[in-house]
């Protein structure tokens, strides 16, 4: 909302001395929120004074162009009283119209300065301006000519033109509808500087009668009042007085016809949205009904709408000529041949109005007011207004007909306890400040007791219980009064232990050398092809967006491999080659059976309807998932470096399943996007976590990867749930026996079953078991392996014997010969 | 070694005549002095000091001699070797040392090289600044609510007075789910995980929630559809607005330093009645107490910044999710954790944050 300070003035008498600023700030602190200031005429200096244009000369030039050498009496302004020469390109201009002329000295928007200059063989000293080269919002080509006799030579030419006059532009919530007017913006800033408000809806009004156009309203709950009047004799060819247009101007409006202006200036300045129509065009009363089956309507922007039946239209013999509270048709519009006009004033309800706005996409000044609440008793005067205007403005005579079908409904009652403002603030206001805050804000307000009883004013309809009574009174008083108490919570008990866990689990992969990172989960089926994920794999079951951002991006991953592996790639583009990065976010899993029920919400739900909402929101578990690829240790002066591979990724889901006190099963597997000969299933207790290696070559290629890059996706939820807690080893200090083993056996054998049945048969003196060397070759023979493990033993309570750690080394040995045939070198 | 000589001939014990002895001593000494390194101490040790050493051979000799001179020459010669092991102990000292410090002197390594071999992880500063949040509150004994993204319609709206013909949902642009009657939404703030907690909890109810929300908005510097929220609600008998302006104030020191504290400008939103926008104090310029504002680019000459919202929570909502608004009072607030961290950290575009580009993040480590 744009509002002149110069408008708000007409009706509250502020402080001589209050800068804009001030004003501004104030209405800001009351909740209209300064969103800019506007003033043209600072970002222009004079000299900028009225001229007279006394001769032109026409002079064309070889470009063809031609140009006007003019003489211009600006007075004295410029010192000397002589007509000052100046040429000026444009031509909507004759000898004698009065124009404004910047002389030299003067600065114009954006910097431009003027000075004396020689051009076209003559000597310009200054320029005519045209509005664009003031800064203000053009409407043509050529430049200002004043209406005759607005001003006489000399005269400053920025307050003709408005521009000393300050706009102060607001960000209007949308409980505040009433503030989309000036009457809405004055009676603010009376009430926050404590000064009389003249309401400019109060006025003597005609009575009603029955002598005015006929209206029928079929839909009293869609449309509770309806008021219409009429004019007869109205002169379309007047122009828009200037000040008028200035106004709509400054508030953002163009300027289209007196008739539309007039219309315009009117919800402005009241904020009642209201609409002429052409009575020769409109046939027989008007209905106001909601709309048929199949029933079309072409809109003053010349579009076809087709109408719902759940569309309240304003219609006449013919059918729809407006969509109510939304935008008038085409058949109806005042034209410049337009005489007689039909005045609409109406109350329409808000939910109505937001629907159709919102169904045909169509929203409007008009909408914008009445979804979100208009002043209900104010219709007849504001069509009132506007038929004041059309006489006074365009040589109209007003109707005898006043129209007025319905009423507005009571005022609403709110009671609250007279200490509420100061029970909910915690600042120390008394009964009488409550009282005086709600009366200046329009509402009627009577004390018994404790009790207070406020009618709300017309103007407020979000005014509905007693805290929003709070708010008034806290706005007015100041929020900046509002003390600072530390509030006190019972003892908590910190992080739950899953948040906690979260934590280390980031901690953990990034001191493994990843660094995390955050995707969008949009993604699609060509991510899915892309992973190579077979047809019925489940991951390919995925929740879709009515409205995705990217009509290519429809679905919630399911998985958080398509985001981590763009991202991957992102950094190889960018140059970063070697790079290993981690994600942990949801996923998404559908049911199939997504419907959430809507509840009341007059009170808790029950057990069922909870229960119901809780079906009905899809599983969404945390996933981690990592990829990296490069270099995962660099060269350097030390060596060698190592490149980033399968056994990377398996290392770091094993080292924080490590960190978690979790024992993992690691075993080979085939699942997509992974190598499959190059993939680890990893899994606790029997319940599979995911999946870590390599990528399959097609999936490096299919996201732009290097080959060999190296993924893993595990469901992290399920991993902390089987996190344990730290128990401490017990662990003798007797001395260690070192036992080195070399057993070969078939490639096949995973070394994971050589270890488990070493572990197994080396029995309980078995410290620990570690596999340094693997090592295939011809001394092996073909397809065979040859796994070096070392083995230490120790005894709790004594130093081993001769022989024992030997025995248990054969022992070991042997139950690997018999559980995978390995043979020993 | 010998018997006793009883055929004596003093004649033939020359060696152990006092000159002889000294000059056995002193030969052993100069050889110890003149030995440059441990390996020529070792030899010296072995001709001077060693079994076959002239003053060894002496020492044998003693018991060759009458029972009279036996006492004398073995003094002398007891002496003489006491003298040589002494010199040799002194030098062996000396030249460990002169051996150490050559030692160390060639192993010197040029200490400047690079010791990169792994560059370092890190965690995300939206993870990280999330964290730091939830313990602020934690330490007062809140605790760490949380709820799912895809989330039911009227969790998301309706349960906190954002009806469906609410004009403020249009504010929210909304992922809506298929089919069209899901009733589901991608939440579009973390409110919904308040009315969880109200409906799962009795109250007290002291929470922070930070969280991922989304909106439709395309991503640009300041834009982005998927974002981070972090809200707080308390209920509890007696919760007044000077409690959510002190928790607020608490909230602002512990992030911004002692002395940030926050203002309230009047606002709406349909969950909180009252409600307010909070400003913070520019952390940078302290709104001229440290700076000039008109100079200062955190604040950008205004010396507040914009943090969020806030309010009491509305006593609709309180209905809505089962708690009874003649018992209990509330409030609530919500800051974008996105938006924090770009102030607090110097983030110039939005993207940078989601784009995962493994050098952003390379500063911020793993706390923040
Ligand atoms: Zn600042």
């Amino acid at each position: 909302m744009k509002a002149p300070v110069s408008w708000i003035k007409e009706y509250v008498a502020l402080p001589d001395d209050l800068s804009v600023d001030a004003l501004a700030a104030r209405l800001t602190a009351l909740g209209l929120k300064l969103e800019a200031l506007h003033t043209p005429a600072d970002a222009i200096t004079g000299p900028l004074v009225v001229g007279r244009v006394l001769t032109i000369e026409k002079e064309p030039q070889k470009n063809g162009k031609v140009i006007n050498w003019c003489t211009v009496d600006v007075a004295d302004a410029n010192g000397t009283g002589e007509p000052q020469g100046i040429i000026c390109g444009a031509h909507n201009f004759v000898e004698g119209d009065l124009v404004v002329v910047s002389l030299p000295g003067a600065v114009l928007a954006g910097g431009f300065a003027i000075s004396e200059r020689k051009t076209y063989g003559h000597l310009s000293a200054g320029m005519i301006c045209s509005r664009a080269e003031l800064g203000l919002p053009a409407d043509g080509d050529g430049i200002i000519v004043l209406p005759a006799d607005s001003a006489k030579p000399g005269d400053e030419a920025m307050p003709l033109l408005g521009m000393d006059d300050a706009v102060i532009e607001f960000e209007i919530n949308p409980d505040r509808a009433y503030a989309l007017s000036l009457r809405g913006v004055a009676r603010e800033a009376a009430l926050g500087f404590d000064v009389p408000f003249a309401d400019p809806a109060e006025f003597e009004l005609p009575a009603a009668n029955d002598a005015g156009h006929q209206v029928v309203v079929e839909d009293e709950a869609g449309c509770p009042v309806f008021v219409a009047r009429t004019v007869t004799g109205f002169d379309p060819a007047r122009p828009t007085p200037e000040w008028m247009k200035l106004r709509l101007e400054q508030c953002g409006m163009r300027s289209i016809s007196l008739g539309v202006d007039i219309s315009n200036y009117v919800m402005l300045e009241l904020g009642q949205p209201n609409h002429c129509y052409d009575a020769a065009k409109v046939a027989g009363p008007i209905r106001v009904r909601r709309a048929t089956a199949g029933e079309k309507l072409t809109t003053l922007d010349d579009v076809v709408r087709k109408l719902e039946p759940a569309d309240l239209v304003i219609a006449d013999d013919n059918g729809a000529i407006g969509i109510a509270g939304v935008m008038g048709g085409a058949s109806t519009e005042v034209s410049d041949s337009t005489t007689e006009i039909v005045v609409e004033a109406a109350h329409f309800d808000p939910v109505t109005v937001f629907r159709s706005q919102k169904r045909h996409k169509l929203g409007s000044e008009a909408s914008k007011r009445f979804e979100r609440g208009v002043d209900p008793e104010l219709p007849q005067a504001a069509a009132d207004r506007v038929v004041q205007l059309l006489v006074e403005l365009g040589g109209a005579t007003a109707g005898e007909g006043v129209t007025v079908v319905g009423q507005a409904p009571e005022r609403r009652v709110v009671t609250a306890p007279v200490d509420l403002p100061a029970r909910i603030t915690g600042m120390p206001i008394p009964a009488e400040t409550t009282v005086a805050h709600l009366r200046a804000i329009g509402a009627d307000v009577t004390v018994e007791g404790d009790e207070l009883t406020a009618v709300v004013p017309s103007w407020r309809p979000d005014i509905s219980q007693p805290f929003d009574l709070v708010e008034e009174v806290a706005r007015i008083v100041g929020y900046e009064d509002v003390p600072s108490v530390l509030p006190t919570a019972p003892a908590g008990r910190g992080l739950t232990e899953v948040q906690r866990l979260r934590r280390r689990v980031g901690r953990v992969i990034a001191g493994a050398g990843f660094n995390e990172v955050i995707s969008y989960p949009f993604t699609s089926e060509a991510d899915y092809d892309a992973l190579a994920l077979p047809a019925d794999d489940a991951r390919r079951r995925s929740l879709r967006m009515e409205n995705p951002l990217n009509a290519e991006q429809p679905l919630l991953a399911t998985t958080l491999l398509p985001g981590v592996l763009h991202t991957l790639a992102r950094n190889v583009g960018r140059g970063n080659a070697d790079a290993a990065i981690f994600e942990t976010a949801l996923v998404f899993q559908p049911t199939g059976d997504e419907k959430a029920p809507i509840l009341g919400t007059d009170r808790r739900p029950t057990d069922e309807e909870w229960a119901a909402i809780e079906k009905a929101v899809p599983a969404q578990p945390q996933h981690l998932a990592l990829a990296l690829t490069g270099a995962r240790e660099d060269d350097g002066w030390w060596g060698q470096g190592r490149a980033a591979g399968w056994s990377d990724a398996i290392a770091a889901v094993r080292d924080l399943a490590g960190a978690l006190g979790v024992t993992l099963d690691v075993e080979a597997a085939a699942v997509a996007p992974w190598h499959p000969g190059r993939c680890a299933a990893v899994s606790v207790d029997g319940v599979l976590l995911g999946h870590a290696g390599e990528l399959h070559p097609k999936v490096c290629k299919a996201f732009g990867l290097p080959a060999r890059s190296a993924a893993a996706e595990i469901d992290l939820d399920a991993l902390l749930e089987h996190a344990t807690s730290p128990q401490a080893p017990r662990f003798s200090s007797y001395p260690v026996a070192k036992e080195d083993v070399a057993l070969v056996v078939d490639a096949s054998v995973p070394a994971a079953a050589v270890e488990a049945a070493l572990r197994e048969g080396a029995g309980e003196l078995l410290e620990s078991i570690r596999l340094f060397d693997v090592f295939t070759g011809e001394q092996v023979g073909e397809g065979k392996k040859s796994l070096a493990f070392a083995l230490r033993f120790r005894a709790a309570d004594r130093t081993l014997a001769e022989g024992e750690s030997g025995a248990a080394r054969d022992a070991a040995v042997a139950r690997a010969a018999e559980v995978t045939g390995a043979v020993q070198r | 070694m010998s018997g006793p000589n009883t055929e004596y001939d003093p004649v033939e014990v020359t060696p152990l005549q006092a000159a002889e002895v000294e000059a056995m001593r002193d030969a052993a000494i100069a050889a110890i002095g003149a030995a440059k390194d441990l390996e020529e101490l070792k030899q010296v040790r072995l001709e001077h000091a060693g079994d076959r050493s002239p003053l060894a051979l002496a020492n044998r000799e003693i018991g060759a001699l009458p029972p009279q001179a036996r006492k004398e020459a073995g003094a002398r010669v007891g002496q003489a070797r006491g003298a040589v092991n002494k010199a040799l102990a002194e030098r062996t000292t000396v030249l460990e040392a002169e051996h150490e410090e050559r030692m160390l002197v060639e192993e010197t390594v040029d200490v400047t090289l690079p010791t990169d071999r792994r560059a370092p992880g890190t965690r995300h500063p939206i993870t990280t600044l999330s964290e730091r949040i939830a313990d602020v509150f934690v330490a007062m004994g809140w605790e760490v609510a949380e709820g799912p993204q895809v989330e039911a319609e009227w969790l998301n709206f309706d349960a906190l007075n954002l009806g469906a013909d609410h004009p403020a949902r249009t504010m929210q642009d909304t992922f809506w789910l298929q089919p069209a009657d899901a009733a589901l939404v991608l939440r579009t703030h973390t409110s919904p995980v308040q009315a969880r907690t109200m409906l799962t909890r009795q109250p007290p109810i002291y929470v922070v929630c930070p969280g991922r929300v989304y909106r439709t908005d395309e991503i640009d510097a300041t834009h982005s559809p998927v974002f981070h929220q972090v809200e707080g609600l308390v209920i509890d008998k007696g919760i007044t607005m000077a409690h959510l302006k002190g928790a607020l104030d608490h909230f602002a020191a512990a992030m911004f330093g002692e002395g940030i504290s926050t203002r309230f400008r009047p606002s709406y939103f349909p969950f909180t009645e009252p409600s307010a926008e909070v400003d913070l104090v520019c952390f940078v310029c302290r709104n001229g107490e440290v700076g000039d504002p008109a100079e200062c680019r955190t604040c950008r000459g205004e010396g507040w910044i914009e943090w969020g919202g806030c309010g009491v929570v509305n006593p609709k909502v309180l209905v809505a999710c089962g708690v009874d608004p003649e018992v209990y009072t509330g409030f609530a607030f919500g800051m974008g954790i996105d938006r924090t961290l770009m102030f607090r950290h110097n983030v110039e575009d939005l993207r940078d944050v989601f784009e995962g580009d493994v050098r952003f993040a390379a500063p911020f480590g793993v706390e923040i």
